[in-house]
């Protein structure tokens, strides 16, 4: 249909990080006019790609073409020369300065006296056209998160852009926000700009692209005309064949509950709900995971349940007690442990040692600390015990933190979160970015938590690892739980998938099939 | 060819006395490049500055009398710092401080030395540490940024203390100089030794190993600690982050108020106009050179105290002006924090195509 040269075209890219496969092999390319969606879960290499082709990395191996002519970018100034232009989750704008101020941010060969009307008014005319009312002498500050994101998009029309990159655009907006950013992102398209549309959310890209190029785990996925295919196929694109692999985990009857929230309500960081009257249990004796696409809610679920994040409304109990809004601390005394995602910025406390940080949710308990003190003999021993029985590779227990490798600071957390016993303990994300000996040791110890009675909530975006641990899974959907499977190794990862995507099917669906065949 | 900055990985300790001790001595250097060009020779001056302040008795003891407010002051800012809330507020805590004992001294006067010195200590503390509280809550309830209040809050004490000197408080037989008169004895300090070293030796004492031992082996100087470097990791082990803000201000505001009080009832007898001399803001050059360590503080104090005293005698004996000493210290923080960088990062030389490197993310593994 189309036969002229597509604006971009990417050919077997590769790059690797430090032993990380980010893109192995992608091909990519975007027409005239089109919006192509780019979909994946976090970690499938999406950022990667549009760095690569942003001139921020520089590809290990393949081809970049630009209107069919071959280029090499060392930078994001060479692409934005050859008409690339990005608009970042996090705008690059000078908040202190008047938007048509930023407009001209970076631009070569203005003359010594700025042509203030001429920038106005070129200002004036993109806006009319596009439908990006904004008034060009606003400070940024001043500006709504829409708004700058206008001014964002704004500021690569008017450095002639004609390929847009925008990531993960409807992130940060409310509904009536994404509606206006698809109207304009409509109207460039019937101008002949070609649009990359990252997201993760299946509607979006339902509903907006024309065609979308599916990444997993840094490979090629597909690349699929929108018009000729489902949002039940595109999940599964997404999250992959079902691979279970075996693991030792022994039949064990569910406990009592001892994590309950019931219509939880939280909002997110920006202030926009983010958990919508969530409902879960976990009990003694089980792993209950937590399946989703990225950032629908599953980190705010957790931060919520264990006093981190405020309830809006709804309720939380551990072992029946109400500890909704509680402190930290209560939870942490009451045997409510968390592992959270964000290892070195939450977790743990890079710049001190091994030792100092072995105790962080222990340190006012018998015998590390006594009175008011610490006792640093008891602390010593403590992390020695912790690092050998949780096999830690570190110099000593004085070493600081931030020395330690990936591996090695989950199990440091690992031991410090399991030590004792907790009643239930919350991972995020507890084997990402491991490699295969550490997760392997991760997931036993998380299996012999739960042979000792204890509940473990999980969230992972490895649906082969939440399928393969968990007793019971929940997926979740633009901060709802859109259903628990009770047996989630019979069910048919087509169904996660179509749960993952927002249809809502009831709990019971599968175990009724499950036990007629 | 492109040049790289990385972060070192270890720093070892030899790297740690290495780099201050070179970082001083360039600042020697350059302050002797400066000297030159003032019109004396930079080691006739060095001279002048180590015979006035080390060179006898007298020079050791005056030496002393200025280290002892810049210890207690830096105690105080270092305090604030290793939370990393930025208390650039010491003058300011230590003028309000010296107004409260003051009007102690004033309007509850008792012949008793001992209540006396209690009552001034008690109230110097609280004024101080309200004073700083203020900035500390503003920060900790509504995320004001604390440098800029503590700093409004300085000129602030400033001109309260110009109020009442120059004011309500004015010596009436002071021949119009804005001073109070002075306070009897029962409001003086002891002295030692027949020098001007007063009681306040014994604070700048206490404070540096009281504190060292509180951030060392107390819960609480764990917390600070923890949420100095991480106070996301702070609040997921269930630390009150808010509450310590407060409550770390309120502490390095006492410090400083009762910095203000020795000065006050030690060494000038007497609220005057321009009473502190800076030491609140020199406190956290202090407190910055001994990397926050309590120990380093007192040699840092020290060192300063010789610079000070170094630096009268300077003007007396060479005709410098004050304000060419003020540059020699200016120097110095600026070779010595700027060291600080090389113990943090290493520069190394790198190709182009490696440097594109740079910008990889921080992709779970590290090696």
């Amino acid at each position: 249909m189309n036969t002229e040269q597509p604006l971009v075209r990417m050919e077997g890219i590769t790059k690797r990080f430090a032993g990380v496969t980010a893109n192995l092999g992608i091909d990519f390319e975007v027409r005239r006019g089109e919006v192509h969606a780019l979909l994946g879960e976090n970690g499938a290499g999406k950022s990667t790609l549009m760095n690569v082709l942003y001139g921020l990395y520089r590809p290990d191996s393949g081809k970049i073409y630009i209107s069919g002519r071959e280029m090499c970018f060392s930078s994001p100034a060479d692409a934005r020369k050859a008409g690339i232009g990005m608009v970042h989750q996090h705008f690059m704008l000078i908040q202190s300065q008047t938007v048509w101020e930023n407009m001209i941010l970076g631009l070569d060969g203005l003359p010594l006296v700025l042509p203030r009307r001429d920038i106005r008014d070129r200002i004036l005319a993109i806006s009319e056209k596009y439908g990006l009312q904004v008034d060009p002498d606003a400070y940024i500050w001043q500006l709504s998160i829409g708004e700058q994101q206008r001014v964002a998009i704004l500021q690569m029309l008017f450095r002639q852009a004609n390929i847009l990159i925008l990531d993960e655009p409807t992130a940060v907006l409310t509904p009536q926000e994404c509606e206006h950013l698809f109207e304009t992102v409509r109207q460039m398209t019937a101008e002949g700009h070609g649009i990359v549309f990252i997201s993760h959310k299946l509607d979006e890209v339902m509903g907006l692209s024309s065609r979308v190029t599916i990444l997993r785990k840094g490979k090629l996925s597909g690349t699929l005309d929108t018009s000729s295919t489902t949002k039940e196929r595109l999940a599964e694109l997404m999250v992959g064949k079902k691979m279970v692999f075996s693991i030792d985990k022994k039949e064990l009857a569910r406990g009592r509950p001892v994590l309950e929230c019931s219509s939880l309500h939280s909002l997110g960081d920006r202030g926009f709900p983010a958990v919508n009257g969530a409902s879960i249990a976990v009990h003694e004796h089980e792993i209950l995971g937590i399946a989703g696409v990225a950032g629908n809610g599953q980190q705010e679920l957790c931060e919520a349940m264990v006093g981190l994040r405020k309830a809006e409304s709804g309720s939380i109990r551990v072992k029946g007690e109400d500890m909704t809004n509680r402190a930290p601390k209560d939870f942490i005394d009451r045997g409510v442990h968390y592992i959270p995602a964000d290892r070195k910025g939450t977790g743990l406390v890079p710049n001190m040692k091994v030792s100092e940080n072995s105790i962080l949710k222990r340190y006012w308990k018998r015998p590390v600390s006594k009175g008011f003190f610490i006792k640093w003999s008891e602390v010593a021993a403590f992390a020695i015990k912790l690092v050998s029985q949780f096999s830690v590779s570190t110099p000593s227990v004085e070493t600081p933190v931030r020395n330690l490798s990936g591996g090695n600071l989950q199990k440091l957390m690992l031991g410090r979160e399991l030590s004792d016993d907790p009643a239930v303990v919350l991972a995020v994300h507890p084997t990402w970015g491991l490699d295969v000996a550490a997760t392997c040791f991760v997931r036993e110890q998380l299996l012999g938590h739960r042979e000792r009675g204890g509940a473990l909530l999980l969230v992972s975006e490895d649906l082969d690892e939440l399928i393969s641990m968990s007793d019971r899974l929940a997926v979740m959907c633009k901060g709802e739980i859109m259903g628990i499977l009770e047996r989630p190794m019979e069910v048919p990862v087509e169904s996660i998938g179509l749960m993952m995507a927002g249809t809502a099917i009831p709990e019971d669906a599968f175990s009724r099939e499950g036990s007629q065949e | 060819m492109k040049l790289k900055i990385e972060p070192r990985l270890s720093s070892s300790w030899r790297l740690s006395v290495f780099i201050p001790v070179f970082s001083l001595a360039a600042a020697l250097f350059s302050g002797g490049v400066f000297l030159y060009f003032m019109g004396v020779s930079p080691f006739q001056a060095y001279r002048v500055i180590l015979t006035a302040s080390l060179g006898d008795a007298y020079g050791l003891s005056e030496t002393v009398v200025k280290a002892i407010p810049l210890t207690m002051t830096g105690i105080a800012v270092m305090l604030s710092f290793t939370m990393l809330i930025w208390n650039i507020g010491a003058e300011g805590q230590i003028f309000v401080g010296a107004i409260a004992a003051t009007a102690v001294v004033r309007f509850f006067y008792t012949d008793s030395r001992a209540v006396m010195l209690i009552m001034m200590f008690l109230a110097a503390g609280a004024a101080g540490g309200i004073w700083a509280a203020i900035a500390g809550f503003m920060k900790a309830k509504w995320s004001v940024n604390e440098i800029i209040t503590t700093l409004m809050l300085n000129y602030i004490a400033m001109n309260l203390l110009n109020y009442f000197v120059f004011g309500p408080w004015r010596d009436p037989s002071s021949l119009g100089f804005p001073m109070t008169p002075p306070f009897p004895d029962a409001a003086r300090l002891p002295v030692f030794w027949g020098t001007r070293i007063h009681g306040g030796l014994i604070l700048a004492i206490i404070l540096p190993l009281l504190f060292w031992f509180v951030l060392k082996f107390t819960r609480w100087g764990y917390e600070i600690r923890v949420m100095g470097e991480n106070p996301r990791a702070a609040g997921f082990a269930g630390m009150n982050y808010l509450w310590n803000v407060v409550l770390v201000m309120f502490i390095s505001g006492a410090i400083a108020g009762i910095a203000g009080m020795c000065e006050l009832s030690g060494l000038q007898g007497r609220l005057q106009h321009g009473f502190s001399g800076g030491y609140g803001f020199t406190a956290i050059i202090v407190a910055w050179l001994a990397r926050l360590h309590p120990f380093a503080i007192v040699l840092v104090s020290f060192l300063m105290g010789i610079l000070l005293v170094g630096g009268e005698t300077l003007q007396i004996v060479m005709r410098l002006p004050l304000s060419s000493i003020m540059v020699l210290q200016g120097l110095i923080l600026f070779f010595v924090l700027g060291g600080e960088f090389f113990r943090k990062y290493k520069i190394r030389a790198v190709g182009a195509e490696e440097a594109v490197h740079l910008h990889a993310p921080q992709s779970g593994e590290e090696k």
